[in-house]
């Protein structure tokens, strides 16, 4: 499997990563480097192997229905690049 | 009052109640040591004299008031460094990336919680690989890191900043994470004691994530004494982390005194083939001598799919990572582009340029293996193999109490060696990354030194929940031999 | 042929149903509506760096009460998995959901389209329903031409219903949408509140030739009105008819529905194609459920709105229609209940005659919910006794409902009294009364005796009025024409 410049740019978009033309050609020679590198795990036989989706097997455990949060809208919005009437500001969104 | 810089923390704590030393004291003592040689090392990337000395004042308040308290704990008034992937209440908190240059945390994570209320002083937060991705601090966005025993080198990632500190004795102790080997390698390469916990020993409640499934903090100082202690008040339940594992409170020192007669350390030959470097050889090898004269026994195990790991690793790590960094898109926090046309723009910009290259390489490897049509071939096939590697742990523990080899294939290597070639990076933590898959804990500790004089580590990889075991096992030899207590001369 | 002969309408709906509970999702902050913007967004919901999910266990439970009232499998181990996108609103960059494993699967739910007798059953079935996050919301106004970003409402629990694609027409679309509107606040895991957009459809709808395998469809997204839910469906419909007779292929999308245009309109963003990468979300372990916690769950679930129905069918005697009217909403099931314990199981008919006749009719005028009525069961009982015992008849009776529906009078009994509304059952009195009425009312008697049956009533009417309809009007008439006759 090899990604071309279309594939590196359809990927780029989905991470909302901007690329220009050049750094396209080298994403691409690098991507392709390690997609080769993980290529091995293809030959490896998986069947009827559970996957492991995390580090230690127990189950989800569940919190109490209490509300324990407080307004601290001031302390976060300090940090936030644009805000106004306690709203966050972004481009404008058009459906 | 200078030989504290090589005191272990038992010894400082000792000064701290006997009043030879006072927390300000020590902070102080720190804070120019900070001053004298952070510029050439670049370990410390914040800095709050009157913060920390705040908190050495109040750690002092408690020491006076209260002596045979329980709000004193035999940590309280000894200095520490955050790696700056700790969410630290008041203080900057990047994790080495120009996408959080400016953010003032609103929160402290657990881990920084804890060693608060057991009395530790903040000296700052040190500097790491970008969102913790790398093995030699080159990915920065304060620059690299450079090894206390040999500027010209890199002293390992991605807490880099918390091993150069402690090897140049700007900080008795600091926090790190690991998630594929980034306390352990860096522990190596400049000659300290790092111990990665199993996941779920210690919250990840305010450390921000790179791999959630994999990603673990643990402490890192100069030996496994000093990081039982403080591995005592890192590690515990927290409610606040859906991970975090509900068990009975541990002494994880209780065993250091313990005799190693009997032992049965298990060497897995894939640790052992190529690869290695032969002045990293020598002195595992010398280290496995010195514990058969303990009384340990060795014996070979197989891991038969330990060579998978790092693949695995680049597979799932991304693919985690591709999706935890998503919240940084310059709306509620953190780096927004100057100039943009429209909100898709606001966002690819904001975070084309808020995110370094070896961030952006694993965000978009992680979204091209789960993106449609290949999550089956690339992310669910990691995971498969990720359980097989698990299951060759489970039984290569039926031979042996502690499994050993090199923590990282050579000592610490020239800045620029590897940062051209990733795979050739991402082999860096060969040795390390399968513990990070199977959850198991693991240490690294000074086993000598190699070529130009620098450190070499010895791993110790536990069973499950066999930390205290590690410890054991770790100072033990620690005792017999003193490459733990050696210091870089530059910072003499 | 007509158009509706030749194409097959085929339409699934998913429902997001907000949970009932106090806290969010996955973090302690409040899911109250109303809040000034933000200030009910913690460190959870706005995605600082560094903060984790933690699953309340109270939405579990509304989704397990869900699966248990539509005969759903409860999944012993689901899983979180997240949904990759980016969006303002969305401030993780992901929405934690269920893909692969949801929590209940399959189950479903019988509806009835129309009303009357041409009323027909539909058993429509549930493909599964999911736990998941909503989003916050977006502003697009007053911000000089910026969007502004409120996640108070970020990591409110939400259940996703979805439906297999068997519903054929608008009309059972509605239906169902109904009867998962009353189940959902029946089983209290939902405030029903469409307005406040506690309760939000999107339908896919497509068209194809009887036979034919399933046409590419559209979905029209956040119906927030069963009206608008109506009017959109039948507008995509001929929209989609049209296009293809005209040639022209059906694009998949994703189209909202404008009210005032009645009409629907394809959404522009969302330009690459939707791949969300889901993938088993590291921060959640998986959702075990097991055999005794669905036990404890079913035990304090209520009667559900079907078995009530067949109850009150076999054991009160009601009709279908009453009986499925009665079991709407719980609170009229309820209040019908405790009338007939007021009253004795034996007037449980005339019972359901008040409750959806009078009561229902003055609820509805006012457009008052049935828990607030100024009449209460007890007092509604009050009146049907007494026109049990013949005390009133049916008219006066409906005189004492109005005097307590406007606050005159603590009971039945103390309206009548203060009114002297007393139906006269005395014989003797009513002989009396007729025969003043029909010696004063000579024409009549002639012009009935003459064979005008119309006479007869006006003198009825006449006695009636002279007794300012206390007297029982069946005596009244009984005796009126035994008099005339003999």
């Amino acid at each position: 499997m090899s990604l071309n410049l279309e594939d590196v740019a359809r990927i780029a978009r989905l991470a909302r990563i901007e690329l220009s033309a050049a750094e396209r050609e080298t994403t691409r020679d690098q991507l392709n480097d390690i997609l080769g590198f993980i290529e091995q795990l293809q030959a490896v036989d998986t069947t009827g192997i559970e996957p492991m989706a995390h580090a230690v097997d127990v189950v989800q455990r569940l919190r109490p229905d209490v509300v324990t949060e407080t307004d601290r809208r001031a302390d976060f919005q300090a940090v936030a690049p644009e805000t106004e009437a306690g709203l966050y500001l972004v481009p404008r969104v058009v459906e | 009052m200078s030989e504290l810089i090589n005191s272990s923390l038992r010894q400082l704590s000792a000064a701290l109640a006997a009043k030879k030393v006072s927390a300000v004291e020590l902070a102080t003592l720190f804070l120019d040591r900070i001053d004298k040689f952070n510029p050439a090392l670049n370990a410390f990337i914040t800095l709050d004299r009157d913060k920390t000395l705040a908190q050495a004042q109040a750690a002092d308040e408690k020491l006076r008031v209260g002596a045979g308290d329980t709000a004193i704990s035999p940590l309280t008034g000894i200095p520490l460094g955050h790696k700056d992937i700790f969410c630290t209440k008041g203080w900057r908190t990047s994790c080495g990336s120009q996408m959080l240059a400016n953010f003032v945390s609103p929160y402290d994570a657990n881990v920084v919680e804890k060693l608060a209320g057991a009395g530790m002083v903040t000296l700052g937060k040190l500097n790491m690989d970008e969102f913790a991705m790398g093995s030699s601090n080159e990915t920065s966005y304060f620059g690299p890191v450079k090894n206390p025993w040999d500027v010209s080198r890199v002293p390992g990632g991605s807490s880099g900043g918390s091993a150069a500190a402690i090897a140049a004795r700007l900080t008795p102790a600091a926090t790190g994470t690991d998630t594929g080997g980034s306390i352990r390698q860096p522990a190596a390469l400049c000659g300290l004691t790092g111990l990665k916990p199993t996941y779920g020993v210690v919250s990840r409640y305010g450390m921000i994530a790179f791999a959630s499934s994999l990603d673990q903090g643990g402490p890192m100082a100069k030996s496994a004494e000093d990081c039982a202690l403080l591995l005592n008040a890192m590690a515990g339940f927290d409610p606040r982390d859906s991970t975090s594992l509900e068990r009975p409170a541990e002494d994880y020192g209780r065993d250091l005194e313990k005799p190693l007669a009997g032992l049965k350390i298990g060497l897995p030959k894939e640790f052992f083939g190529a690869g290695m470097d032969d002045d990293v050889r020598a002195a595992v090898d010398a280290a496995l001598a010195e514990y058969r004269k303990l009384g340990a026994t060795t014996v070979e195990v197989q891991l038969p799919n330990s060579g998978l790991s790092v693949p695995a690793y680049y597979v799932i790590a991304p693919a985690e990572a591709s999706s935890n960094l998503s919240r940084f898109d310059g709306v509620r926090y953190g780096y927004r582009a100057p100039e943009y046309d429209d909100l898709t723009e606001m966002y690819s910009r904001s975070r084309a340029q808020g995110f370094g290259a070896e961030v952006k390489r694993r965000i978009l490897i992680g979204t091209y293996v789960l993106s449609h049509g290949y999550y089956d071939a690339y992310y669910l096939q990691a995971q498969k193999i990720r359980r097989l590697i698990a299951a060759d742990f489970v039984e290569a523990f039926k031979e042996c109490d502690v499994i050993m080899g090199p923590t990282s294939p050579s000592v610490a290597f020239a800045f620029g060696a590897k940062s051209a070639d990733p795979v050739q990076m991402y082999l860096s933590d060969i040795y390390t990354i399968s513990t990070n898959l199977a959850g198991l804990p693991g240490m690294s500790l000074p086993c000598g030194f190699g070529a130009n004089n620098m450190p070499v580590g010895l791993q110790i990889i536990g069973n499950w929940f066999g930390e205290a075991k590690m410890l054991n096992v770790a100072h033990q030899y620690q005792k017999a031999t003193d490459w733990h207590t050696r210091m870089p001369e530059g910072v003499k | 042929m007509s158009r509706t002969t030749q194409w097959e309408v085929v339409i699934g709906l998913e429902t997001h149903a907000q949970l009932q509970t106090k806290s969010k999702i996955f973090s302690g902050s409040s899911i109250a509506f109303g809040a000034e913007p933000n200030v009910q967004a913690s460190a959870v919901d706005i995605a600082l760096p560094g903060v984790l999910p933690v699953l309340n266990r109270e939405a579990v439970v509304c989704a397990i009460k869900f699966g248990l009232a539509v005969g759903a499998k409860i999944t012993p181990r689901s899983v979180f998995a997240r949904k990759n996108y980016f969006y303002p609103d969305l401030p993780k960059g992901y929405q934690i959901s269920q893909f692969e494993i949801p929590v209940v699967l399959g189950g479903g739910l019988a509806i009835r389209v129309g009303a009357g007798e041409t009323a027909t059953e539909k058993f429509v079935n549930l493909t599964r329903a999911h736990l998941e996050e909503d989003a916050g919301k977006s502003l697009h106004e007053d911000f000089h031409g910026r969007t502004g970003i409120d996640l108070n409402r970020a990591g409110t629990p939400l259940l996703e219903i979805v439906t297999e694609p068997e519903m054929r027409s608008s009309a059972e679309a509605v239906a169902y949408a109904k009867a998962l509107h009353a189940l959902v606040q029946w089983i209290g895991i939902c405030d029903g509140n469409m307005q406040e957009g506690s309760f939000r459809c999107d339908a896919n709808v497509s068209v194809r030739r009887p036979g034919e395998p399933l046409g590419t469809r559209r979905e029209i997204k956040n119906l927030n009105s069963f009206r608008f839910m109506q009017q959109a469906i039948d507008f995509e419909v001929q929209w989609q008819i049209n296009e293809i007779e005209e040639g022209r292929a059906i694009q998949q999308a994703t189209v909202l529905f404008d009210p005032d245009t009645g009409e629907t309109r394809s959404m522009r963003t969302k330009e690459d194609a939707h791949d969300y990468r889901y993938f088993p979300d590291p921060d959640l372990l998986p959702l075990e459920i097991r055999a005794d916690w669905i036990a404890e769950v079913k035990s304090g679930l209520p009667e559900l709105p079907q078995a009530m129905k067949a109850r009150f069918e076999t054991d009160y005697g009601l009709s279908s229609y009453d009986a499925e009217t009665l079991t709407t909403t719980r609170a009229a099931s309820k209040f019908f209940e405790d009338t007939v314990a007021a009253t004795g199981k034996d007037s449980a008919k005339l019972c359901a005659n008040w409750v959806t006749g009078e009561l229902a009719a003055h609820l509805n005028k006012t457009d008052m919910p049935i828990e607030a009525s100024p009449v209460s069961a007890a007092q509604i009982a009050g009146i049907i006794r007494r026109i049990a015992d013949n005390t009133i008849s049916n008219k006066i009776a409906r005189d004492v409902f109005e005097a307590l529906w406007a606050g005159d009078g603590t009971d039945a009994d103390a309206v009548i009294e203060a009114n002297g509304w007393k139906q006269i059952t005395d014989t003797d009195a009513i002989e009396a009364l007729v025969d003043e009425v029909l010696a004063a009312n000579q024409k009549s008697v002639e012009e009935y005796r003459a064979g005008k049956e119309k006479a007869f009533n006006a003198l009825v009417g006449q006695a009636m009025k002279a007794t300012r309809g206390k007297a029982n009007p069946q005596q009244v008439t009984d005796l009126l024409k035994k008099k005339l006759g003999g």
